[in-house]
């Protein structure tokens, strides 16, 4: 794979960190492949790439959380043996701030700042840390407005997120040479964005380096010194930052197609499926027809799950007032750990759980049509593995997901409620879904679809975006551009 | 080891059989094969009530982490009290009390599922409490009533059809009966749904809520059952005679293999390990080892079964 | 001047806010109503000797509860602990030689952090490995003491007659024990860490942190609570029977979850879970006074633990939405 350099220092010198031909898999999956990366003092390193393309999985190898298949990691021009791990990565001065954060709820954010650093035990702790975590704090988020000592579970996403990144940051034997930040501004506003891009400028100029993963392009073309891209588990280019066109940087990445449905006028136009009203506050109302897909966007955690399981209750109970649902309902999410996969069964009991009821006389299932019925729908989304009878374990990450996909087509309900069902799978699964769910809503389903994949929304026939829990712009597919998605998320009118 | 091998040892039961096995194996050495099949027959008169009482613990314990029955030995006293009251020693009583047994561990059952579903109280303070309350009951009513099983009841605890005591052909029959349903049935995979994930279960359109309640309704009802029967068996009820079951329905659960995080479950492996724990004490009495002992042995065992089988079971992540 | 008073001003809110946070606040208000129950039905309880009675045996619920709430800060829960003191206390009253005794006792705090160690390890479930333990401890109970009885030493017995000054001394133990409890879990550094392992093992891992090491010590420290409740049992009652255990592990979970704690999530309260342990204690006391029949004086006690957690569900259900 030809790696496109720009710039044309030599390598290690001067590196603070390097990774020489690291490869990672987990189980059929092939995370990373012969990665090579530098990051030098003073420098703020962009990482892009689209999900799935190997970023997580490269920092958890940079943090000793996993370690690598085969490669080297080279800290101050000394290479790490198997006792890597995340206690002498702290000790070297290599930070993260996880996308899922690592605090423990139960905490507080100075007690949270303690545990990263064992020299401030002893008698006086509690001051120091505070003073510790405060510091940073004051000096990333000014007039932030965090309780430090109230369980950072009690606090909002938001500020949650502000205390995992300012612990990242806190110096005490332990210093903070790399910091590696994981989409670090997914939950926060806008201006704590811009307060947290302005920092890290600011901080990388004594001589720390910063890299910065994230998928909101804007961030990395205006405050990244290097971009490096990542594609298909390994690095496609290593470019500077300054002078890179958003257009460019799209070609690097391999962005999907967006004409690659055809729009269609729906033919159901009028059945009206959903209707949530009052609550979702805003200007807009959401209203969704048979036929019809809608897509949900907005910054992460602005309410559309919420919105996604008010109408899946309503589907099932129908005591929701303020949210009217004619016909059933079936729901897909893209954590399909925590939400979607029954890990001790195998495919095919997976696929049916949600339609066993119409294979059943009584109560008992009929064991012949079950089989039948989940056999079909794996050749139907085509779900890669021997027979349906093995365990949901065996498949892939992206072949569990078409399972879960399957489970909800299977069913005969009306409404397929989407929560992100298409996070970290790749690009050719994303294909196939995408074909499902235009024949799908063809015979007259409508699908709510919430995605944290921009390219995702030109799909949909219309789309909401969600600030603070309420919609705040409706869009049809042709009023949709990137900029105008991203004004209405920040709620920049 | 051979395929063949190595799928009966991932057997969820196969520690609690095996282990069964090799005690009846040893107990009947030690009497120079003499009444190998005694040894059999007077278990299973014994330790069928465990096995029934495990079964519902195991509904229970198989519908999601954190799930468990502790009130199951006052309902046992209860259900044991109140049928053999109704009985008074005379068989025209028979019905009535069986019905009126049940009927306090169904309303038991659903009563541990509202404190459980309606006001969230954790499971296993939920049943503690109730157990407290029923254990109540049961002394207020042990004060006012004449309760004695009646003699049919006597009878078919302890009449044996071909060697096999009556009860027992009766509790196998509706251990197979749960068997069915849990492989079949709806309401089966729905608890192993739920066992597994909750949220997920919810999501794949499984009413979650009725399913709980149904899995303590079911434990509480064997809890009954278990009750009417071993007032017979033991000739009347008394107020401590629900105690031995505290622990022994989650260890006979657990030795069997169900998973204690739920999802999954053994009704052999639950009536395997009944019959593995009383065989166990049957040896250590003929090797006359001394009670002080014979707990650390069970004790041991427990643990090292539990160790065994997560070492050699394919776990879920 | 005025920022050293303010700032102790600020420390006193703070100390007081952590005695009233929203978890222990409950078994203070039902500590305070049982108290007053009892008090104005017998009011001549109300003084040092009445106390002194009346309390008599709470430090072993106490410090039961106490070791309950270490291994429930891990997430865990500890079915054994019953036995685990029985075990203790016919150490205590079995073993003459009290060298013998104290090595007994330092070997039964190491087997807990073993425990521990082989719950953390094997990934097993607490519940059933201190399901088996609870056997182990008995059996060991009735190999030291086959039956009920034995002798306590005499400076033991006297100790639990001791008068303190002002504060009758089941006060006093329930106090220290507070603010012991309360020391090490919130005042620590390694306090903070023995509760992060029980809400994220994960970020503490990925702090470089020991989760092994934490969970073993919570569970040496349950080891030592259980230790000091089988001695005060053994004091108190001057005997030693390996049977005496059986109702004290429940009545130890359901004193933590009155003091606020939760089952997962490394949720506890040192402080609520004395108080928790006192309420149960005294609710036994106040039913007998009530003349309640002794036939339903586990139904109140069942229905206490009901309104209290169904009132503290109901709470914290408004509060969450």
């Amino acid at each position: 794979m030809a790696i496109q350099r720009t710039d044309g220092r030599a390598a290690d010198e001067g590196a603070l960190l390097a990774l020489r031909g690291i490869s990672k898999s987990f189980g059929p999956v092939q995370a990373l492949k012969q990665v090579d990366l530098e990051v030098r003092g003073g420098e703020l390193l962009g990482l892009v790439g689209h999900n799935g393309a190997g970023k997580s999985t490269l920092m958890n190898i940079l943090f000793g959380v996993t370690s690598p298949d085969r490669g080297d990691i080279i800290l101050e021009s000394q290479a790490m043996d198997e006792r890597y791990g995340p206690a002498l990565a702290h000790r070297l001065g290599i930070r993260c701030v996880f996308q899922e954060l690592s605090l423990c709820p139960n905490l507080s954010a100075v007690e949270n700042a303690l545990i990263v650093h064992p020299s401030l035990e002893g008698t006086g702790w509690k001051r120091r840390a505070k003073s510790l975590i405060l510091t940073r704090l004051h000096e990333i988020f000014p007039g932030h407005g965090i309780d430090v000592q109230t369980p950072v579970g009690n606090l909002p996403i938001g500020q949650r997120q502000m205390v995992e990144i300012a612990r990242a940051f806190t110096e005490s034997n332990n210093l903070a040479k790399v910091v590696i930040l994981d989409e670090p501004t997914s939950s926060l506003d806008s201006s704590a964005a811009q307060q947290l891009l302005r920092f890290l400028q600011r901080t990388v100029l004594d001589g720390k380096a910063c890299i910065l993963i994230t998928h909101k392009l804007t961030e990395v073309l205006n405050f990244a010194q290097r971009v490096v891209v990542m594609k298909d588990a390994g690095v496609v280019a290593d470019v500077s930052g300054a002078g890179l066109s958003r257009e460019r940087l799209f070609t690097l990445m391999g962005s999907v197609e967006r004409a690659m449905v055809t729009p269609e006028a729906s033919s159901f136009a009028g059945m009206r499926r959903v209707d949530v009203v009052g609550n979702t506050g805003g200007p807009s109302e959401l209203r969704i027809e048979a036929g019809e897909t809608v897509g949900l966007a907005g910054l992460a955690g602005h309410g559309q799950k919420e919105v996604l399981h008010r109408i899946y209750a309503a589907s099932r109970s129908g005591r929701d007032k303020g949210c009217r649902v004619t016909g059933s309902a079936a729901y897909v999410s893209g954590d399909r750990q925590r939400e979607g996969i029954f890990p001790l069964w195998s495919i095919a009991s997976n696929i049916t759980i949600a339609s066993v009821r119409s294979l059943s006389r009584g109560s008992f299932i009929n064991p012949v049509k079950e089989q039948r019925l989940a056999e079909a729908w794996r050749e139907k989304i085509n779900i890669r593995s021997k027979s349906v009878l093995q365990s949901i374990l065996s498949l892939s990450g992206g072949n569990r997901q078409k399972a879960l996909v399957a489970r909800a087509f299977a069913t005969d309900a009306e409404i397929i409620l989407f929560d992100d069902p298409t996070r970290g799978v790749d690009f050719d699964t994303k294909r196939e879904l995408y074909s499902q769910i235009d024949s799908a809503s063809r015979s007259g389903r409508c699908f709510v679809w919430y995605t944290t994949e921009t390219d995702e929304l030109f799909l949909c026939d219309r789309v909401y975006v969600f600030h603070e829990g309420k919609v705040v712009d409706s869009l049809v597919r042709s009023e949709l551009s990137e900029e105008r998605l991203l004004q209405a998320s920040f709620h920049e009118a | 080891m051979p395929l063949a091998i190595r799928r009966l040892v991932a057997q969820p039961s196969f520690y609690a059989t095996a282990g069964a096995v090799l005690v009846w194996l040893v107990i009947v050495a030690h009497s120079h094969g003499v009444g190998g099949g005694a040894v059999i027959s007077g278990a299973l008169n014994y330790s069928v009530f465990f096995a029934l009482v495990g079964v519902g613990q195991m509904l229970v314990m198989a519908s999601g982490a954190g799930n468990i029955d502790l009130s199951i030995p006052a309902n046992i006293t209860l259900a044991a009290y109140l049928s053999s009251g109704q009985m008074q020693g005379a068989n025209a009583g028979m019905a009535a009390g069986f019905a009126i047994g049940l009927l306090s561990g169904v309303i038991i059952g659903l009563a541990n599922a509202l404190l459980i579903l309606a006001l969230r109280i954790p499971p296993m303070v939920a049943t503690l409490a109730s157990g407290l309350v029923i254990e109540s009951f049961c002394f207020a009513y042990s004060r006012v009533s004449v309760a004695k099983p009646a003699p049919l009841l006597v009878s078919f605890t302890t009449q044996r059809l071909a060697g096999i005591p009556l009860v027992v052909i009766a509790a196998i029959v509706a251990s197979a009966a749960v068997i069915a349903v849990l492989k079949r049935s709806l309401f089966g995979r729905h608890i192993f749904a739920c066992g597994q994930n909750m949220t997920a279960a919810w999501l794949a359109g499984v009413n979650v809520r009725r399913t709980r309640v149904f899995a303590y309704v079911a434990c509480s009802t064997f809890a009954a059952l278990a009750g009417i029967l071993f007032a017979g068996f033991t000739g009347g009820p008394s107020l401590n005679m629900g105690s031995e079951f505290l622990l022994s329905s989650i260890a006979v659960v657990v030795i069997g293999g169900t998973n204690v995080a739920g999802g999954q479950a053994s009704v052999v492996g639950t009536w395997s390990a009944s019959i593995f724990l009383f065989l166990l004490l049957t040896m250590l009495n003929v090797f006359q080892v001394d009670p002080g002992l014979k707990n650390v042995i069970t004790g041991a065992l427990i643990i090292a079964v539990l160790a065994l089988g997560k070492a050699n079971r394919p776990q879920a992540q | 001047m005025a920022n050293t008073s303010r700032r102790y001003a600020e420390n006193a809110g703070s100390a007081l806010a952590v005695l009233m946070s929203k978890r222990s606040t409950l078994s203070v208000i039902a500590l305070v109503l049982v108290l007053v129950a009892v008090f104005w039905m017998r009011p001549n309880i109300a003084r040092y000797n009445g106390v002194r009675l009346l309390l008599n045996l709470s430090p072993v619920l106490i410090f039961t509860a106490l070791a309950q709430m270490f291994i429930m800060t891990a997430s865990d829960i500890d079915l054994s602990i019953g036995s685990f003191v029985a075990l203790v206390n016919v150490i205590v009253a079995g073993i003459a030689s009290p060298g013998l005794a104290a090595a007994a006792l330092l070997a039964c705090v190491a087997g807990y952090g073993l425990m521990g160690a082989l719950i953390h390890w094997l990934r097993l479930p607490s519940i059933v490995v201190t399901l088996g333990a609870s056997f182990v401890w008995l059996g060991l109970g009735l190999m030291v003491l086959p039956l009920p009885g034995g002798d306590v030493p005499l400076w033991l017995s006297d100790a639990m007659r001791l008068r303190p000054p002002w504060v009758p001394a089941p006060v006093l133990v329930a106090l220290v024990a507070m603010l012991l409890g309360h020391l090490i879990l919130y005042q620590t550094s390694f306090g903070v860490i023995l509760r992060g392992v029980g809400s994220s093992p994960a970020a503490l891992e990925r702090a470089g942190r020991s989760t092994l090491r934490a969970r073993m010590s919570l569970y040496a420290l349950a080891g030592i609570c259980g230790v000091i409740a089988g001695v005060f049992l053994a004091g108190i009652t001057t005997t030693g029977d390996a049977n005496v255990g059986r109702g004290l592990t429940l009545l130890s979970v359901g004193a933590v979850i009155i003091g606020g704690g939760e089952f997962v999530g490394g949720i506890v309260s040192p402080v609520g879970t004395v108080m928790g342990a006192l309420v149960m204690q005294l609710s036994g006391s106040l039913l007998s006074f009530a003349s309640v029949a002794p036939a339903w004086q586990y139904s109140v006690q069942g229905g206490i633990l009901v309104c209290i957690l169904g009132l503290r569900a109901i709470s914290w259900r408004r509060v969450v939405t």
